[in-house]
């Protein structure tokens, strides 16, 4: 490792989102370290999914930028952004698998594209990804043949399948089972943990946020912005506003 | 992490002292990027023990693991030790992971003999044959209920779709009628001018496009048009648990979704279809006019003297049935969709064929009663 500090993994400035000239969310500074796990937090509405899709360029900014690892993300140079898009993975609510693809081709579809790889190399890393979410022996199911909790399971796989430096995830616990979501939560943390994964997760699953957030921002439809950030438990502790300590100790888990 | 220009690529330097190999890797290891490969490694070389080492790994992913998994596996063919003692734990661990799913991962073979898949193509047969039957039996009962209720019926949704399927589709309807009885008045033209007869250009169009070309036209556009959208759009239904929360509700989906749609296009088609017939007849009115000089009205004279108010009817009520066709092959595509969207995708073409073989095949029946019954 080079001795020179690491830039941020992700550093957002300024930045405005919204849609057609609505403003959502306005005037958001925040960054995100390397190996970091992130919790983006809110109540419905106040525009979670919204900032997480600024954030992966699905769409622009309507203000500010947003960087990763110090290099601006440019939607004009598709070269440049393509490049980076290889460093993201990106698990969408529902998995958003691709239906008429089984699991093995949803996952290899990322590789073919952008590795060198053989098909015989595909396979095994395939058959590690799958492994590793614990959906071993799906490898030829359609996303339409298996459950929800399964598709979600898989999405990840796909989003792990680049061994991408940052993995977002919308929503990975919503619609699992408490079981289930732990075992989600507990796999993050092992991904964290091998590759030294940043994972920015949008979640209002309380057990989650403490059990795996290092830091999180919440986000207040009122206020347009982001009312508190910091580590949770500190937030609990720490914090004042009365809209800050009603949504973490909802059902605070004792420590 | 981001891997930037200057980062050294992946090495691979090999040393055999005493019969052990020692490999060593070294630089950024990224799958994105090519790797070394163990053949070339290993050149000429044949060990009876590897040691690996990774102390010179600056970045690390899947490629990494592939390059040992590939050493691991030729070890073990050829019955070479392979050391990996000098792995780090994280490594060894993932390595481990990737050799048991390498030996879990079986292929799901769903190739299947010809018997069997005869066998179930029959019984698909039956059980399609047996939906449709169902389907027409609850749409029958469900009019039944809109005779006997009609307040309770959804006329809103009703007009809605009439829009959609009617008034929206003029434009389409009017051109290709148009351009039908252009081309009919062409080739009619050719044959008939050999006999003079140029006049009964105007019977051919006229009787052509009343009793055939108009519905059928309209049939098949507004099935390409409308039964794909409404397949399309219960599919997605189907596909979203609608359909599940209307039957929670007790409302029956045909109550509520299909009927409707099906008086729309009954009511739809034979209008379109009417006006399918008018602007046919003014194509070949206009090719009359400029190719072979007759004058627009000697054209509608001779029109009216071969086309009679019954041969407007057959074409009528051909255009009920093939708009029930459309509507019913639509709507039972779209409430059969399996829960995708590749499921949808399919419902939308399979609505269209249904509807257009439906439509054919109605038309020879229609031709052959109204032959009986002296139409």
């Amino acid at each position: 490792m080079p001795a020179a500090p690491l830039p941020p993994a992700i550093a957002v400035t300024g930045l405005a989102c919204g849609y057609d000239g609505r403003a959502v969310l306005t005037d958001l500074t925040f960054a995100v370290a390397p190996g970091e796990i992130f919790f983006i937090i809110g109540g419905s509405g106040c525009g979670k999914s919204t900032l997480l899709r600024h954030l992966v360029g699905l769409r622009p900014p309507q203000a500010g930028t947003v960087e990763f690892f110090g290099q601006p993300f440019s939607p004009h140079d598709p070269a440049a952004q393509r490049a980076r898009l290889q460093t993201f993975g990106v698990l969408y609510q529902g998995g958003a698998l691709w239906s008429s693809l089984t699991l093995r081709q949803n996952v290899a579809l990322p590789l073919e594209e952008y590795t060198p790889l053989s098909q015989a190399e595909i396979r095994e890393v395939v058959a590690l990804k799958l492994s590793q979410v614990g959906l071993t022996g799906f490898e030829d199911y359609y996303p339409s043949e298996i459950s929800g909790g399964m598709r979600k399971r898989a999405g990840l796989a796909r989003a792990l399948a680049l061994d991408p430096a940052i993995v977002f995830l919308d929503e990975p616990s919503a619609g699992l089972d408490p079981i289930t979501s732990r075992r989600l939560d507990e796999l993050l943390l092992q991904i964290r943990e091998l590759f030294g994964t940043t994972l920015v997760v949008v979640s209002h699953e309380l057990d989650s946020i403490f059990r795996l957030a290092d830091r999180v921002i919440l986000l207040d439809r009122g206020a347009q912005g982001i009312i508190a950030a910091g580590p949770p438990r500190a937030l609990v502790a720490g914090s004042r506003d009365p809209r800050v300590t009603e949504f973490l100790q909802r059902e605070a888990p004792p420590q | 992490m981001p891997v930037s220009p200057a980062a050294p690529r992946a090495r691979v330097s090999a040393l055999a002292v005493d019969g052990v190999l020692e490999v060593s890797l070294a630089g950024t290891w990224k799958i994105t990027e090519p790797r070394p490969s163990w053949r070339e490694v290993r050149g000429t070389l044949d060990p009876a023990r590897v040691r690996l080492r990774v102390d010179q790994v600056e970045q690390w992913d899947s490629s990494l693991l592939l390059f040992l998994f590939g050493v691991q596996q030729w070890c073990r063919a050829t019955g070479a030790h392979c050391d990996p003692d000098a792995l780090p734990e994280k490594i060894r661990r993932l390595l481990a992971q990737l050799a048991s799913s390498h030996e879990t991962s079986v292929p799901f073979d769903r190739t299947e003999n010809f018997l069997i898949t005869v066998g179930r193509a029959t019984q698909d047969v039956l059980v399609k044959a047996r939906a449709i039957s169902h389907f027409v039996g609850e749409c029958v009962l469900s009019a039944g209920r809109l005779v006997r209720r009609p307040g309770a019926f959804r006329w809103h949704d009703c007009l809605v779709e009439m829009q959609q399927c009617g008034a929206m589709a003029l434009p389409i309807v009017g051109l290709i009628s148009f351009l039908v009885g252009v081309t009919l008045a062409y080739t009619g033209a050719l044959v008939l001018r050999q006999y003079g007869g140029d006049i009964f250009v105007a019977d051919l169009i006229g009787l052509a496009m009343v009793r055939e070309m108009g519905a059928m036209l309209t049939g098949v556009v507004l099935a390409g048009r409308t039964g794909a959208a409404f397949a399309a759009t219960l599919g997605n239904m189907q596909a979203n648990e609608e359909i599940d929360a209307l039957e929670t509700l007790g409302i029956p989906a045909v109550n509520f979704l299909v009927l409707p749609r099906l008086l729309a296009l009954g009511v739809m088609l034979p209008l379109l279809a009417l006006y399918a017939d008018a602007c046919g007849i003014l194509g070949g009115m206009a090719v009359s006019r400029g190719l072979l000089a007759i004058s627009p009205t000697a054209y509608w004279i001779e029109l009216q003297t071969i086309v009679s108010l019954s041969d407007v009817l057959v074409g009528v009520i051909k255009a009920v049935a093939f708009g029930l066709i459309v509507g019913l092959a639509g709507c039972l595509r779209g409430l059969q969709a399996e829960r995708s969207a590749a499921g949808v995708g399919q419902a939308a073409t399979s609505a269209v064929v249904t509807a257009i073989l439906f439509i054919i095949v109605a038309d020879a029946v229609f031709a052959v009663l109204f032959n009986i019954v002296g139409l």
